[in-house]
């Protein structure tokens, strides 16, 4: 067996990033994710890799943008407030296809808000945020050693298909501590790269842009972006479920609330009523018709998370009956707990 | 017979779509000749801006990435981090660089990264349709300065060489001008000297090159030329601002 190193979530991902391969990154401190930057400033020099603090999240993204131009692995990191700052570069590496992962350990908003976790850009990850009709590929782990696992994934998504791979946590997983244990160094350390620039020797010259001024080029640039996502739509679903099966009772969470709702499916069953969880891991691509099957065999769907209610909105999309949908939520970093799940469910207070 | 003048090689065979008497052609000729003499083309990587510039990647014959709007030095700065012995040169407007992009310009030379930047500085927007730039000199009449820029409302013309000039890291500043054959040829060897420096990884540089916008100046291309000489000059001193990399 491996051996588990006892790490934080930060750390684990950025761990988890140099072995699939990472090699360039650009970051600017924000709380909760400033051990990445800190753990990243030294591990990068011992692989030989590139570190550099950016001025900005701007910045940063576009210093991602310019490296993955060259076909590198490259990844930035922030929360919420700059994870805001980095739209517009997250719209050009769409519209360029350039691979790049981005993580965002979300904290409490809307502005400056707090540093206490959160869940509340789930819109702007999954339903844009930058300008422009484009997908990001996103993965909420809920466990450290899913973060390891789906960064470790995120890159090779992210090469495989020239796109932007986010993964997207709430702080409280990136603080936390778990015993993990990582993959091994990653082989191949650079993407294909014979779309990149990296000087015309012995080639024709290449451009990359996302500026299409001639009739009817960009609307076939957007068909071709919007065919490349219905194949990770068909090919790259992720998902879990606990119990779920007979579930008279299904809650369903992503992330850190994945984890509370096992928790409260474990006492609902003790207390002799049928509970079940389904907890999406590709937040887009979202697993709908797998969501649909099983919410014809529920009675009651839940939907429990650190925000005000956002992809509860998704939830009552897929459901086969949107009348059974009941939302269980806390905002401004607040964390809910078992307790109040479970009696959120069963109507006590 | 001694070829005494031909396209150069870094040059694609495009007819263009700038305004005639537009600057950005001559600049654009006089890199591509600088990367020919140098014999560069197959390393370099062009960043080229948002402005009437973005369409570079069209009339260059090497690598040419586009960015958005004023991030251009920090494009350049990622590729260079990736790539660092391709040469890596910025292409941006006074909008791009001096508005927009003014964090990105700042800390880059701070941190004097290892790229080429030229710098056309046409006091205007010429993309947008001739709006105020930060470099617009007082009294100019802009889309957006119709009775004139006033200095009290709106700031005075930032001289980006100058406010470079106190960063350790900013090595090589020159400014030049488009407006006669022999500032041209000072420009030229700017261009050089800046990608010697770079060659020789010497750390940041940056070329400021004055050039005529006859469309937004409401003037004829020769005027525009007279204006750069008799106007513009007054307030953008010309030659070397700065070197530290000799
Ligand atoms: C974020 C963003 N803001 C505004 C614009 C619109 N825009 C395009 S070019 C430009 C100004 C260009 O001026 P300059 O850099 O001086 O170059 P020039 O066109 O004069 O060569 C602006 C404001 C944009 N494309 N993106
Ligand atoms: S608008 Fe000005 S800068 Fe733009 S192409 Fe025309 S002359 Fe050149």
């Amino acid at each position: 067996m491996k051996e588990k190193k006892l790490v934080c979530g930060n750390v684990a991902l950025s761990e988890a990033a140099i072995r699939a391969g990472c090699r360039f990154y650009f970051g600017y401190p924000i709380t909760p994710q400033n051990e990445v930057t800190s753990y990243m400033s030294l591990r990068m020099n011992e692989v030989g890799g590139v570190f550099l603090q950016a001025e900005s999240e701007l910045a940063s993204v576009n210093m991602v943008f310019g490296a993955a131009l060259t076909g590198a692995k490259a990844m930035t990191t922030s929360s919420s407030p700059g994870i805001s700052l980095m739209q517009e570069g997250i719209s050009y590496l769409a519209g360029c296809e350039l691979p790049a992962v981005i993580v965002n350990v979300m904290r409490g908003g809307p502005g400056l808000g707090n540093i206490a976790p959160s869940q509340s850009d789930y819109f702007q990850a999954v339903k844009g945020g930058g300008h422009g009709d484009y997908r990001l590929l996103v993965f909420a782990p809920s466990t450290l050693q899913e973060i390891v696992d789906y960064t470790y994934m995120a890159f090779s998504k992210a090469g495989q298909y020239r796109m932007q791979v986010m993964i997207l946590m709430d702080g409280l997983m990136g603080q936390m501590m778990e015993p993990v244990s990582f993959p091994e160094m990653s082989e191949s350390f650079s993407y294909r790269n014979d779309w990149a620039l990296t000087g015309c020797k012995k080639r024709e010259p290449r451009s990359i842009k996302s500026l299409f001024l001639e009739e009817g080029v960009l609307e076939r640039h957007n068909k071709n972006l919007q065919k490349k996502y219905g194949e990770i739509r068909e090919r790259e679903i992720l998902y879990d479920t606990f119990l779920a099966d007979d579930a008279d009772v299904l809650l369903t969470a992503f992330g850190f609330c994945g984890r509370l709702c096992k928790k409260a499916v474990e006492e609902l069953r003790g207390m002799g009523i049928k509970a079940g969880l389904f907890r999406p891991i590709t937040l887009w691509p979202f697993p709908g018709d797998v969501f649909t099957g099983l919410s014809k065999r529920s009675r009651k769907i839940f939907c429990v998370e650190m925000n005000a209610g956002q992809m509860v909105e998704d939830i009552m999309f897929y459901a086969d009956d949107k009348n059974k949908v009941g939302f269980i939520g806390r905002t401004g970093g607040g964390i809910p707990s078992v307790s109040e799940i479970v009696k959120a469910v069963t109507g006590k207070r | 017979m001694r070829e005494i003048y031909k396209k150069p090689e870094a040059l694609n065979d495009n007819i263009t779509h700038y305004c005639p008497g537009c600057g950005h052609g001559i600049a654009h000729r006089l890199i591509a000749e600088v990367i020919d003499e140098l014999k560069i083309r197959e390393r370099v990587i062009g960043v080229a801006p948002v402005g009437c510039a973005v369409l570079a990647y069209n009339y260059f014959n090497f690598d040419v990435a586009e960015s958005a709007h004023g991030r251009t030095p920090a494009v350049a700065t990622g590729i260079k981090r990736a790539l660092p012995d391709n040469i890596v040169f910025s292409y941006q407007g006074d909008g791009d660089l001096a508005a927009i992009g003014t964090a990105e310009i700042v800390h880059a030379a701070n941190r004097s990264e290892n790229i080429s930047v030229f710098f056309v500085n046409n006091t205007v927007y010429g993309m947008t349709g001739g709006q105020m730039a930060p470099t617009t000199l007082e009294g100019q009449k802009t889309l957006t300065t119709p009775s004139g820029r006033e200095k009290g409302t709106t700031g005075s013309p930032i001289k980006v060489c100058e406010l470079l000039s106190v960063l350790e890291g900013a090595r090589y500043l020159y400014r030049g001008a488009l407006s006669t054959p022999s500032n041209i040829l000072k420009v030229k060897k700017a261009i050089k000297d800046s990608f010697q420096i770079q060659i020789a990884k010497k750390g940041f540089s940056l070329v400021e090159i004055i050039s005529p916008c006859p469309t937004y100046w409401g003037l004829t291309p020769l005027e525009s030329l007279q204006y750069i000489d008799n106007k513009l000059l007054k307030v953008f001193p010309l030659g070397e601002i700065k070197n530290t990399a000799r």
